[in-house]
């Protein structure tokens, strides 16, 4: 079997410094040390890798661990820049997963390091924890490790998603894109009892049937507003077309008219045309408005209009943010909230959908 | 020995080898009546009549073993096997594993059965047709249908077979194109969904309410269209819910041109209480392995008869059995009908064993087995939601459940580590059958669906949940004993890792050698 | 009313327990959910129960209605064969521990897990492939699960069907491909009965999946062809199916030696009764390959090891590629299949093993040679109508008498004749399939061929 596996554990200092003003203790070895436990069954069988002293060394050693230590640090002191290299650092060590521990700053520092090229877990220590990128506790975080090393767990994409931290000072809550990781779920099937059902497909061919069929019903005379993602970032693909991922772009005959756009920039190119928007949820919250793309404003959603919202998600995704949803909205403006709410109907699959309720 | 009560339990183990590894060159169990002489001499050598192409070179690797070998092999096999008859069976929800009379079993071996050939003159099995016929006239009173097909094998045969009934009737009236589309509900058999996707439907799923466990009126209008074909839906549901509201699906499917059709595996609660032909349905199907007491098989041969309302009895596969007032006939000349689903009749001995079965209960018979069953189950629920670590999922708003019910091991879980993986592993070692889980997408997380049937004595329903009460305390003083269970069963944990890598799997004993040289 | 023998707790006390401690008064409370406006408050239309001894007389009676199969000759085979079925296999079939289980792990169930592993291993033998699923209710639906299945391995939406297969098994593949593949037949040397490689050649096209061919033929003989189809298929890149009736591979070359990609074939010749068709047995075998095992929905076990060495444990294979290829994500339906009848089946080849699969396939074959012989002799009759070696069926031709008539006469004399094709195949005229098997004698032969001599008249 022989699997490699990269551990770091930081809070950046900001948070550290807020921690520690508060008085409380760090949480950060603790939870890192419970999720190790949970993976010291398979330690003869794997390596692993980690970043020195407080970033993993520590927590590796006390679960009785050797692991092999990158890179340098100051003790005490590590940064953002630190979290980065590390991953970056595992990233070149092909290790088979970066077992990370912290908060959405820390997964931000990671996904930008090494973005979908490794795969990545997040033990969740930090005070925010808005990316779905996090396993539901550090147990759950080592026990997921160890499926996922016993190759029984699949990856999908999990958003990275990190607060406005201008916004939540001001009481409103508000979070941004940041980017995406390739993160290990559970597949929930043991094993089948007298009823076969075939694999779950995985991510990228549940994607491809999602695409294959949207691109079938695409119209020539619309426009298409596509969201971030990358199951949106598929129907792209399908079309040949080069889509931003973490932008808001527009499709017209099968090719590009704007990339990148913000909501000024889409309204002006859409004039009074018809128009569709296709979306994909957030994984684990479940929000399709009002996270992550506020260029969907909602002087956009009302050009378009609701009948004209495209849903599309892998199955996995849907399990994420629970069975039946809801979905989230939360436009800024409450009359487009409402107009949204409801039972809607979610792609799922070349011949599939789902119905699930949208609640603001 | 006993711990708590409960009688201590140890598995046969035989080690028996694979057959291949058993017997010796030039032995065998069977000797083949040789052909007269004359015939011999008559035909000549056969074998040289075959082309050099297609004569085999090699014999065929088969085992050679004598009679007696052969005869110990498959009764150890058996021994290390868990049926109805061996002991608790309660684990096996949805599949309602009641007791099979053994009557039944001694009728359908009758020559009269085993030695007549399908596509006889039906003038000499008139006996077997006139079984067919009055068990075809049962289901109809049992159901409130107008006619049953007998021809598919299984649930998820019969529900294709009613989703191709489906296709056909709009095809007939000229909308297949427009209507492409099938609902169902996520806690629906998965066949509710496969099977159309089969036939050709797209196929659109509701989920659940989370706070009532169903989905509701709102959720099925937002799938409905002009695109909708029907519905396909199995109520009571495996989570022993009865969806209320399935009058009310029925009516909003018709109005929108669609046909409904209910999946009634779990129709041992439903007996004598509930024919959803009456409530509107227009096709339905029985599984005779679960509600009619035929025999599992160690997983078939089963049967699903598929039953239609008048208006859809001209699409019902072909031939269909009729009687003229005299005599039992096949009806061939079905212009609409969606044609054949499986080869001649039906699984025969399942449906002289059903009618069997009926006949011996009678009407006071079956509504005495709904009432048991309901009986029996909601005990059950008494006695495990008690154990520590379990939960009965929407709880509130369905405390009671109608013949299963799926409970949740989320809170054992959390807080020890151990799940229902665990759990059915160490529950073997108490000599009773494992839980059936649930069907995917696991809704209920740490999923588990026993169910009592009519036939369960209380003394099993006390046994499972002593057992379960046993596992719980384990779990969480020791929670090691469960996690690495089985410890007195046949064989101990299997390696389920290597199943997942094709250079690793082997479905024949040819294909282990070749990759394990 | 009385306690049920089948339900120990319908005792009035015990049930008062059970009552009290759910904590209700009247049963009827727990079907609450049920809404009272659905309810069905009627009389059902089912007689009063009955004691054993009822039933037994009851449904012996109507069985009795049957004509004593010991009084009646049939030739009838067709997709369901009259075979000797060995003790053993009854026996085993009928341990109740086999019977009355249903999906335990294989830490309960060891015994079944082995014996359809050991069903599989044996199929696999027969028909030389590596891979056998876990088998389905029948041929017919086999076929239709094997032409889904290259459908969805290629991603084509075309197969070719010999056009001699039987109807009713054309119906059953149309039913299971839907809307997935098209069937196109392609046709038949008529004085062969092989198939027309030239028919094949201008049918296959890019868009051929497969060609499905069976060996022996609907009408009984043996495809020779077999390799030479293989080539033509693959040279297009499509696949090869065959379907075969297993005891002939006592004497014939497995499909796995002539570039059968997928086999399928009935099982119910080995060791299981006729039961008017009721127990049966569809195999499936393969290559074993990922693209093929992918696309199909049946379970496919395979034999791992367990903690203790030298043990062996079975379990599931999941596929771990997707089937989007299809439209339909299902490959197929799969549910309860016929798990009993593979054991009773697995208990039947190791019952024979290799020597007595080829001397039952040779004595078949002798005493259906002699009956076409002594069929042939009679002025009339033209048996077979094909000029290629048959084995246990064959084509027999009345001249202008209609099968109607002929088999109204041997009904007479207590003989089922063969099955009319007159309507499937209106171009073989007035012909009937003959089966002849190892357990007609040479009085059983030579009695059909004078009735039939009698009937020609």
């Amino acid at each position: 079997m022989g699997g490699r596996v990269g551990l770091k554990g930081t809070d950046g200092k900001e948070i550290l410094a807020r921690a520690r003003d508060l008085g409380a203790k760090p949480v950060s070895p603790v939870r890192t040390i419970e999720a190790l436990r949970e993976i010291t069954q398979i330690a003869d069988s794997i390596e692993l890798v980690t970043y020195p002293f407080d970033m993993g060394e520590e927590e590796a050693r006390e679960c009785g661990f050797d692991p092999k230590v990158l890179g340098s640090i100051k003790e005490n002191e590590t940064t953002a820049a630190d979290t980065a290299n590390a991953a970056m650092a595992m990233l070149k060590c092909h290790v088979d997963l970066i077992l990370f521990a912290g908060g959405d700053g820390t997964a931000r520092d990671v996904c930008r390091s090494v973005r979908q090229d490794v795969p990545a877990l997040g033990i969740p220590t930090g005070v925010k924890i808005h990316s779905a990128v996090f396993a539901v506790n550090p147990r759950k975080a080592g026990e997921l490790t160890v499926r996922f090393l016993h190759g029984k767990a699949s990856l999908r994409e999990a958003e990275v998603m990190d607060t406005d931290e201008q916004a939540f000072r001001e009481g409103r809550l508000s979070a941004h894109l940041c980017g995406y990781l390739k993160v290990p779920y559970e597949k929930d099937a043991v094993q089948p009892s007298k009823s076969a059902s075939f694999a779950t497909l995985d991510e990228e061919t549940s994607q491809d049937s999602i695409a294959q069929c949207i691109v079938e019903r695409m119209e020539d005379s619309c426009y298409y507003i596509l969201c971030p993602g990358t199951t949106v970032k598929a129907v792209a693909d399908k079309l040949g077309v080069a889509k931003t991922l973490l932008g808001v772009d527009l499709i017209h005959k099968r090719t590009l008219v704007g990339s990148d756009l913000n909501e000024q920039g889409l309204l002006k190119l859409l004039g009074q045309k018809k128009a569709k928007i296709i979306v994909s949820p957030i994984g684990r919250q479940g929000f399709i408005f009002g996270r992550g793309n506020p260029q969907i404003s909602p002087a956009v959603i009302r050009r378009v209009g609701r009948e004209n919202i495209l849903i599309i998600a892998t199955p996995s995704k849907l399990l994420s943010i629970g069975p039946g949803g809801p979905l989230l909205v939360d436009t800024g403006n409450e009359e487009t909230d409402r107009m949204l709410s409801g039972y809607v109907r979610v792609v799922t699959g070349y011949q599939e959908e789902v119905v699930v309720k949208v609640s603001s | 020995m006993t711990e708590n009560g409960i009688p201590g339990y140890r598995a046969v183990a035989w080690n028996e080898p694979l057959i291949f590894q058993l017997g010796r060159k030039g032995r065998r169990g069977s000797t083949i009546l040789a052909a007269e002489d004359q015939i011999k001499v008559e035909s000549g050598d056969v074998r040289s009549r075959i082309p050099e192409a297609m004569r085999r070179k090699e014999s065929a690797n088969l085992p050679e073993l004598s009679e007696p070998e052969v005869v110990r092999h498959f009764i150890r096999l058996s021994q290390q096997n868990f049926g109805v008859d061996s002991g608790v069976m309660i684990g096996h929800g949805t599949c309602t594993m009641k007791y099979n009379p053994k009557i039944n079993e001694t009728l359908a071996r009758s020559p009269r059965l085993t030695r007549i050939h399908p596509l006889q003159d039906t003038s000499t099995v008139q006996g077997i047709l006139e079984i067919m016929y009055r068990l075809a006239k049962l289901l109809c009173t049992l159901s409130g249908m107008d006619e049953f097909s007998l021809q598919p094998r299984g649930g998820a045969h019969a529900v294709l077979t009613n989703a191709r009934i489906i296709r056909a009737y709009h095809k007939l009236n000229g909308e297949l194109e427009q209507r492409n589309e099938i609902v169902t509900t996520v806690l629906s058999h998965p066949c509710n969904g496969g099977s159309p996707a089969v036939a050709g439907f797209k196929v659109i799923t509701l989920y659940p309410d989370p706070e009532t466990g169903t989905p509701n009126v709102e959720t099925l209008k937002a799938a409905v269209s002009k695109h909708t074909a029907g519905m396909t839906i199995t109520d009571p549901y495996d989570t022993g819910i009865f969806d209320p509201c399935i009058d009310e699906y029925i009516k909003i499917i018709h109005e929108a041109g669609g046909l409904v059709a209910v999946d009634q595996a779990n129709a041992n609660s439903l007996l004598g209480r509930l024919r959803i032909g009456d409530v509107g349905a227009d096709l339905c199907h029985f599984n005779l392995h679960k509600s009619f007491s035929a025999p599992h098989g160690s997983h078939g041969p089963g049967s699903a008869p598929v039953g239609v309302k008048k208006h859809l009895v001209g699409f019902l596969p072909v031939p269909t059995l009729e009687f003229d007032g005299s005599k039992y006939y096949l009806d061939y000349d079905r212009p609409h009908s969606i044609g054949k689903v499986s080869g001649f009749h039906g699984v025969i001995p399942a449906v002289l064993k059903a009618y069997a079965w009926i006949m011996a209960m009678g009407e006071e018979g079956l509504r005495e087995t709904s009432e048991v069953a309901v009986i029996n189950n909601n005990y059950l629920i008494e006695k495990l939601r008690k154990v520590r670590g379990v939960t009965l999922p929407w709880n509130k708003n369905h405390p009671r459940r109608l013949q299963e019910a799926r409970f949740s091991l989320q809170q054992m879980m959390e807080e020890t580590g151990v799940g229902i993986d665990d759990v059915n592993r160490r529950m073997v070692d108490f000599g009773i059958q494992k839980c059936f889980t649930s069907h995917e997408p696991w809704i209920v997380p740490e999923p588990f669906t026993p169910e009592p049937p009519e036939s369960t004595p209380k003394e099993d329903l006390d046994r499972f949940s002593d057992v379960l009460r046993q596992i719980s305390r384990e779990a969480y003083t020791n929670p090691e004993i469960v996690k690495k269970a089985p410890h007195n069963c046949t064989i101990s944990r299997m390696d389920l890792s290597s199943p997942r890598d094709p250079k690793k799997w082997a479905l024949t004993w040819r294909a282990y050698l070749s990759k394990n040289k | 009313m009385t306690v049920h023998r089948y339900i120990p707790n319908s005792d009035p006390q015990m049930k008062r327990e059970l009552l009290d401690e759910i904590g209700v008064e009247d049963p009827q409370e727990l079907f609450a959910a049920i809404p009272e406006r659905i309810r069905f408050r009627g009389q059902l239309d089912v007689p009063l129960g009955m004691s054993e001894l009822g039933v037994r007389r009851l449904v012996e009676g109507l069985l009795s209605k049957n004509v004593d199969p010991d009084g009646m000759l049939s030739f009838l085979g067709a997709g369901c064969w009259p075979h000797y079925v060995p003790a053993v296999c009854d026996e085993i079939s009928s341990r109740s521990e086999f019977l009355t289980a249903y999906t335990g792990d294989a830490y309960s169930d060891l015994g079944r897990y082995q014996a359809l592993f050991e069903f599989q291993s044996m199929i696999g033998e027969l028909v030389a492939m590596d891979a056998v699923t876990v088998p389905t209710y029948d041929w017919a639906t086999a076929s239709g699960d094997a032409v889904r299945m290259a459908a969805i391995a290629t991603g084509r939406r075309e197969i070719l069907v010999a056009r001699s297969t039987s109807s009713d098994k054309l119906s059953v593949m149309r039913t299971y491909c839907g809307r997935l593949a098209e069937i196109t037949p392609v046709d038949y040397d008529r004085q062969s009965g092989q198939l027309s490689l030239e028919d094949l050649r201008r049918k296959m096209s890019p868009n051929t999946a497969a060609v499905y061919i069976e060996n022996p033929t609907y009408f009984g003989f043996i495809e020779t062809q077999g390799e030479r189809i293989g080539e033509i298929v693959h040279g297009n890149g499509s696949l090869l199916i065959v379907g075969v009736e297993p005891l002939s591979l006592g004497l014939l070359t497995p499909p796995g030696e002539y570039g059968a990609d997928i086999v399928c074939g009935e099982g119910q010749p080995l060791g299981l009764h006729m039961s008017f068709g009721g127990t049966s047995l569809g195999f499936i075998a393969c290559q074993d390959k990922e693209s093929l095992l992918s696309a199909t929905g049946h379970r496919l076990v395979t034999i791992t090891t367990t903690e203790r060495r030298g043990e062996w444990g079975f379990t599931y294979v999941l596929p771990e590629r997707s089937m989007y290829a299809a439209r339909e994500k299902a490959p197929s339906i799969t549910g309860t299949g016929v798990a009993l009848c593979a054991i009773t089946a697995a208990v039947y080849m190791s019952l024979l093993g290799p020597n007595g699969i080829r001397e039952i396939a040779e004595t078949i074959m002798q005493r259906s040679h002699y009956a076409m012989k002594r069929l042939s002799e009679i002025r009339g009759i033209k048996a077979p109508l094909f000029n290629s070696t048959h084995f246990e069926e064959f084509t027999v031709n009345f001249g202008r008498k209609t099968i109607r008539n002929i088999n109204q006469v041997l009904l007479r004399h207590g003989i089922q004749g063969g099955l009319d094709l007159s309507r499937e195949f209106p171009e073989l005229g007035n012909t009937a399939l003959y089966c002849v098997t190892e357990i007609h004698t040479q009085k059983d032969i030579d009695r059909l061929a004078a009735v039939l001599k009698e009937a020609v008249r």
